[in-house]
């Protein structure tokens, strides 16, 4: 299949759409308040119907306003189930919303039986279509789909840039905001009403689909990726820009491996923003699953090379002067941690150059000796202060002190010095100095 | 909630007159949520330049008077003035410090964001940050002992360097008048003691700080002046002229021993599970 200008539009109208319902949905996720999004572009569809069979037109201004005026009204009639009713937030969506949507279907009938107005398209959209709408743009033959989600997202692009700090304070602490006198309801409000804009401008050539899933995602995506308001946006952004782009690409290529016809290219878009929440999930630099594994995997090797030291240093230690080295596979049966971890570890410690390999066996260098030394003596330090200090009896100290030897600080080490004076640890064997 | 028998007169709780210069003055405030009370005519005026203590039981309406006075809640009845203008016109003399579980610390913002939202008032609508916030939001920062901690993100704070920030934002407002909701709830020793140096250190100032306080054991030591409240002013006055037992057990419904700490948490602790 060949990549063709009709691809480039659809991807472009994709991405400007997925960009507009994105920038005022990262706000809407840093409020917790996701789900208004949900609500927001369910009840566009009642607010077109209506505006449809009060005015008798279908002019698409009319439309915006009217879903607007909808939008606005949801919120506030949101606020109201939820404190007369004495329902949580979330069920009071429920109520307003379900039942919006239900009013919009009921009346998008009607007005269907009148006017072309297919609540097909309102849910599922038809960015397949919007190619073939053109219109002329400074002189240029330009979809009609992409002018509009562009206007949108020009629109809401401004309004972040004007109100980007009453954005982010009424978000991050309302109170403060008003005694402030930044009006946090009022910005809420702008905020939904643009949410109601966006959705109308989308609605038409994505379908409400992938609205609700770019209201949402790209938001929710770019805050696992980053601790920084302005930073946040940006991802956002280019994550909806993504999706787009990789939705529309799986589109045509997914389909062929399946055995499908073909697939929807608005429910595509929002199945890679799915996808790419999970990307940006695993790969968080903070909170990540692949950072944790690799924070895991990073201690779990220190403590296995740290434990190869202390053993080559006993070895050394009980040893006569002319014994065998311990080979390899001494090591990585004295360690009990999978082979994977033992390979690791023993690169580890040649790396660092702390043994060395020779024939007949490992030996420490003196680099590894030195670390040898301080990783034993804090091992017996804590076998003494476990015995002398805690009263433990010396036969059950050696585990605990082995797991604290991998968990001392400097500080640690210099306190635990003070029970050096003895010169031995409760076995009996020697506590070896303290290195320079 | 206990009720005072309205017929007996608080000492000091009603100012003959309301002075004009008052930091803030409150004449007659009552406030109810579903038609439930919260403050029932509260008059007051605190003192100019001194540390006030706001103390009461739980569910006394101590936020609720910060929040009264700084209009963030409906007002059933009552007016307030803040050195004898309205509250709109002298917004940029007044600092809040709201409760700090009161916001989402998991935010996308660093420790200087946050303190820069002091200088967001001063700036007004739609006028941009530049450095110069920053800057004086790094001094601010630095007056609490936090400006290493500038760049980090909120949620890597502990509780008390949270409270520190939430300090710092206050104290770049540059306010004359500020109002804190337990500045010093859950916080560790030695930010408590930070925090009351910066509260004393704003007193030499000239400045005014009221502070909703909830350890009585501490309020002779940090406070000039307190009120105790409980929905009414029980009292109103210096320490150590309204801090009575007589006072204290009318403030706290005669559950509590004075000054007995055992005796205190048992007072909340009943409260919380009989309210």
């Amino acid at each position: 299949m060949t990549w063709q200008l009709y691809d480039t539009w659809v991807v472009i109208t994709g991405a400007l759409c997925a960009m507009a319902c994105a920038l005022p949905g990262a706000q809407l996720v840093l409020r917790r308040r996701s789900m208004m999004g949900d609500a927001i572009s369910h009840v566009v569809l009642p607010g077109v119907a209506i505006a449809f069979l009060v005015t008798a037109s279908n002019d698409p201004y009319v439309m915006l306003v009217g879903a607007v005026i909808i939008g606005v009204l949801t919120t506030l009639l949101i606020d109201l189930v939820q404190r007369a009713g004495k329902t949580e937030v979330g069920a009071s969506m429920g109520i307003v919303f379900t039942a919006l949507f239900a009013l919009g279907l009921v009346l998008i009938r009607k007005a269907a039986d009148d006017v072309h107005i297919d609540p097909h398209v309102v849910i599922y959209g038809s960015i397949e279509l919007s190619y073939l709408d053109q219109i002329r743009l400074l002189g240029w033959e330009v979809p009609r789909g992409a002018v509009v989600n562009g206007a949108a997202l020009l629109a809401n692009g401004v309004l972040f840039l004007l109100f980007h700090k009453e954005l982010k304070i009424t978000a991050f602490d309302e109170s403060l905001a008003a005694s402030m006198g930044f009006r946090p309801r009022l910005v809420q409000g702008v905020l939904m009403a643009m949410t109601a804009a966006t959705a109308v401008a989308a609605f038409e050539t994505v379908g409400s689909i992938l609205v609700v899933a770019m209201i949402i995602i790209p938001g929710a995506a770019a805050w696992l990726l980053t601790d920084r308001y302005g930073h946040m946006l940006l991802w956002t952004l280019l994550i909806a820009a993504l999706s787009a782009l990789l939705g529309h690409v799986a589109a045509l290529i997914v389909p062929g491996w399946i055995g499908f016809e073909g697939m929807s290219t608005s429910g595509s878009m929002a199945v890679m923003a799915g996808v790419l929440f999970v990307v940006a999930w695993a790969c968080a630099p903070q909170h990540g699953l692949i950072v944790r594994f690799h924070r895991r995997v990073l201690l779990s090797r220190r403590i296995a090379m740290e434990d190869i030291l202390g053993l080559l240093y006993r070895y050394e230690e009980e040893a006569k002067q002319d014994a065998a080295a311990l080979t390899v596979a001494d090591v990585r049966e004295a360690l009990s941690v999978s082979h994977v971890m033992a390979a690791l570890a023993l690169r580890g410690v040649r790396g660092a150059k702390q043994v060395q390999f020779q024939t007949g066996g490992v030996r420490l260098t003196e680099d590894g000796r030195v670390a040898a030394q301080a990783l034993v003596r804090t091992h017996r330090l804590w076998e003494r202060f476990l015995w002398e200090r805690l009263g433990l009896r010396a036969d059950h100290i050696h585990d605990t002190a082995d797991r604290l030897e991998h968990f001392t600080s400097e500080e640690m080490a210099q306190e635990l010095a003070q029970l050096d004076d003895a010169g031995e640890d409760p076995h009996g064997r020697p506590i070896p100095p303290a290195g320079e | 909630m206990p009720q005072r028998d309205p017929e007996q007169p608080a000492k000091h709780a009603l100012g003959p007159e309301h002075s004009p210069h008052s930091p803030l003055s409150i004449h007659d405030l009552t406030v109810a949520y579903d038609r439930r009370p919260v403050l029932w005519d509260v008059d007051l005026d605190v003192p100019s330049g001194k540390l006030v203590t706001v103390v009461g039981p739980n569910g006394a309406g101590k936020s609720t008077l910060l929040k009264a006075a700084l209009g963030l809640v409906p007002k059933a009845s009552g007016r307030i003035r803040v050195f004898g203008k309205s509250m709109k016109q002298q917004r940029s003399q007044v600092a809040y410090v709201p409760q700090r579980e009161s916001v989402d610390w998991d935010f996308p913002i660093s420790a200087l964001d946050v303190v820069t939202m002091g200088r967001y008032g001063v700036l007004g609508w739609c006028r941009p940050v530049r450095r110069r916030q920053k800057e004086e939001a790094l001094v601010a920062l630095d007056r609490v002992g936090m400006a290493d901690m500038a760049a980090r993100q909120i949620s890597q704070l502990s509780g008390g360097q949270q409270q520190r920030v939430f300090l710092a934002r206050a104290l770049a407002q540059d306010a004359q008048l500020f109002l804190m909701d337990e500045p010093l709830a859950s916080v560790d020793a030695a930010t408590e003691e930070a925090i009351i140096e910066v509260l004393r250190a704003l007193r030499t100032e000239g400045r005014t700080v009221v502070v909703v306080h909830h350890d009585l054991q501490t309020v002779p030591d940090y406070f000039d002046h307190a009120i105790l409240l409980n929905m009414r002013v029980v009292a109103n006055g210096p320490v150590e002229e309204v801090f009575t037992p007589e006072a204290l057990r009318q403030t706290y419904g005669g559950q509590l021993t004075i000054l007995s700490e055992a005796s205190e948490r048992l007072a909340r602790r009943s409260r919380v599970e009989h309210p």
